[in-house]
């Protein structure tokens, strides 16, 4: 029991990450990730309504008929992120200016979509919990690194205006990097998103290979060892 | 014993790498003396300071891919690419400006996607396309010709002051003592003048477009040259230029009060430099002759298209990006017969 767990936290987190392999959810993605800031409220509202739709597809997988089930969980996600949208009208109000339309557009991420159909229409109440919860840190990881690479280069700043989620006393955290900057619109405007979100993508693969290749070490070592001794040269 | 990886074309000594780029390299050196001369230093220090950080960038990249670095650093492609760039943006440039150019080029545009012969996007105008959507402030600070700035002049004609201006980071009052528009601009922003009351009343048209007029010589003399040595065909630049010739011409023809006439559009901006340096790039254009000409009309019609009615004055940057993108397409259609093959194996089904 506990290894599934540990399975679906680390799919969530790296193996199946909803943003770099299963490449779901790209439009908020690229969207909203200017800043870090945006990019944790985005992150947060998704996965409060990740783990939400999961847990009542979950709760109710055996009462929807097969035939229905995707309207059924459209209604079910959609419920969700009106209460979010609400919730981030009473009391981040500047925030939810800012992300606009794409906090009504989270019920068309694919990522919570099709973890609804794939994983928590399948799976017992607490594994499905984890798993949104997993998935939505996941990509929510993914949104702030996004968020940070383009916020510095973009602006020249890392976490400005993060009093609008975390209240006054966050309005200090704004860190400047560069005083004087001219700005990089490139950064800033979607084409840098697509490019950052290569790179990243990039980066996971490298450490993929990297992580693939030391365990080849090891075990050919193992084999070395445990083998004859006859060597095989080519 | 390693063996290095060449892509296609396969051919004899004739035509290698290294030999095509120093003869395109060659081909740079009017416009470079053009631009010299009607706009002062600023473009030769460009061009040194993205040769510089072209070759380390190119040095870097060879460096991290396990690549042998002086075999292709020795082939040129890089300093082509820098010369390109240095050309393309105004002379007096923040230097930081040319240098994020070269690494856009060299770096993203060029070895992220496998290195020379594997880059689906010409790398310069890449660079160009992304300084001129980052920076609109600096890309569009073109110093007017000599002709046009009368004392300031000797500004602009001293190397060393000419130095200052491009590495030190406030300038900006200094410079807008000799910025002016360039004629595409003008003509852009021109508030409800007719095209005749333009060329009448602003300088920049009036005095000064016989500068921009001997740079696209100048590019036409060593595209000329180019040709001349069969670096690359006719097909492409002819049928750019007279695409976007036919275009202006026709639209001058309906209103002249209103399109600007086919010479300048032919005359100023990228044009020239477009059709015979960057259009002709065998790796990001069309393959095949008919190919080549589908490829140079696309590109002429689009900067017609953009620079007319988009919101840039100059659009061959674009231009050549979007056709880029569609220059597999093109070849998949026009692919030639190959010997022994009754017909071509062409378009939907092909190959089969």
């Amino acid at each position: 029991m506990n290894t599934e767990y540990r399975k679906i936290s680390l799919d969530g987190l790296w193996h199946n990450n909803p943003a770099l392999v299963q490449l779901l959810g790209l439009c908020p993605l690229l969207a909203v990730t200017g800043s870090v800031v945006n990019a944790i409220g985005l992150g947060i509202a998704t996965t409060v309504v990740l783990i939400g739709s999961n847990l009542t597809v979950s709760l109710f997988r055996r009462q929807v008929p097969e035939a229905v089930r995707l309207p059924i969980f459209v209604m079910i996600i959609a419920a969700f992120v009106t209460a979010i949208e609400l919730l981030m009208q009473a009391y981040t109000y500047e925030l939810f200016l800012i992300l606009g339309i794409f906090i009504p557009l989270i019920v068309t991420n694919c990522a919570i979509m099709g973890r609804a159909d794939a994983f928590a229409s399948r799976n017992p109440v607490p594994a499905a919990v984890l798993d949104g919860l997993m998935m939505g840190i996941g990509f929510t990881l993914v949104l702030i690194i996004l968020g940070a690479m383009r916020e510095v280069l973009g602006a020249g700043t890392l976490f400005s205006n993060m009093h609008l989620i975390f209240g006054e006393a966050a309005r200090a955290w704004k860190i400047t990097l560069v005083e004087d900057y001219r700005g990089f619109l490139f950064a800033a405007l979607p084409p840098g998103a697509f490019v950052g979100m290569g790179l990243l993508i990039a980066a996971k693969n490298l450490i993929d290979a990297k992580i693939k290749h030391r365990k080849e070490l090891i075990k050919d070592s193992q084999a070395v060892t445990t083998a004859s001794k006859r060597v095989r040269i080519t | 014993m390693s063996l290095i990886h060449l892509s296609s074309p396969h051919v004899s000594k004739a035509n290698a790498t290294d030999r095509v780029m120093r003869l395109v390299l060659i081909a740079t050196l009017p416009a470079l003396i053009a631009l010299t001369i009607f706009f002062g230093w600023g473009s030769l220090i460009q061009v040194l300071l993205a040769c510089t950080s072209a070759l380390a960038f190119e040095a870097a990249c060879l460096w991290m891919r396990k690549r042998p670095m002086l075999f292709f650093l020795r082939d040129g492609s890089a300093l082509v690419t820098a010369v390109l760039i240095a050309l393309a943006i105004p002379p007096f440039a923040p230097w930081w400006v040319v240098v994020i150019g070269t690494f856009t080029a060299i770096v993203i545009a060029k070895h992220l996607y496998g290195g020379l012969g594997n880059n689906p996007f010409n790398p310069a105008m890449v660079a160009y396309a992304l300084l001129l959507i980052s920076f609109p402030a600096e890309m569009t600070q073109w110093n007017a010709p000599f002709v046009l700035i009368g004392d300031n002049w000797s500004v602009l004609a001293s190397f060393t002051d000419s130095l200052v201006i491009i590495f030190s980071s406030i300038n900006h009052g200094m410079i807008d003592a000799y910025t002016g528009a360039t004629p595409l601009e003008v003509l852009k922003h021109r508030g409800g003048m007719t095209t005749e009351e333009v060329w009448r009343n602003n300088p920049v048209l009036s005095q000064g477009v016989f500068a921009w007029y001997g740079i696209s010589a100048a590019w036409l003399m060593g595209g000329i040259f180019l040709i001349y040595r069969k670096v690359f065909t006719w097909h492409a630049p002819f049928a750019m230029i007279t695409t976007l010739f036919l275009l202006s011409s026709l639209f001058y023809a309906g209103d002249p009060s209103n399109f600007a006439d086919p010479f300048l559009h032919i005359g100023v901006g990228a044009t020239m430099m477009c059709a015979f340096f960057i259009a002709t790039d065998p790796v990001s254009g069309a393959t095949s002759n008919k190919g080549k000409v589908i490829f140079g009309i696309g590109v002429g019609a689009l900067i017609y298209i953009i620079r007319t009615w988009g919101s840039y004055p100059d659009a061959a940057a674009f231009a050549i990006l979007l056709m880029n993108l569609s220059a597999p397409f093109i070849d998949h259609y026009t692919q030639p017969r190959s010997y022994g093959h009754a017909r071509a194996n062409r378009g939907i089904g092909g190959g089969k």
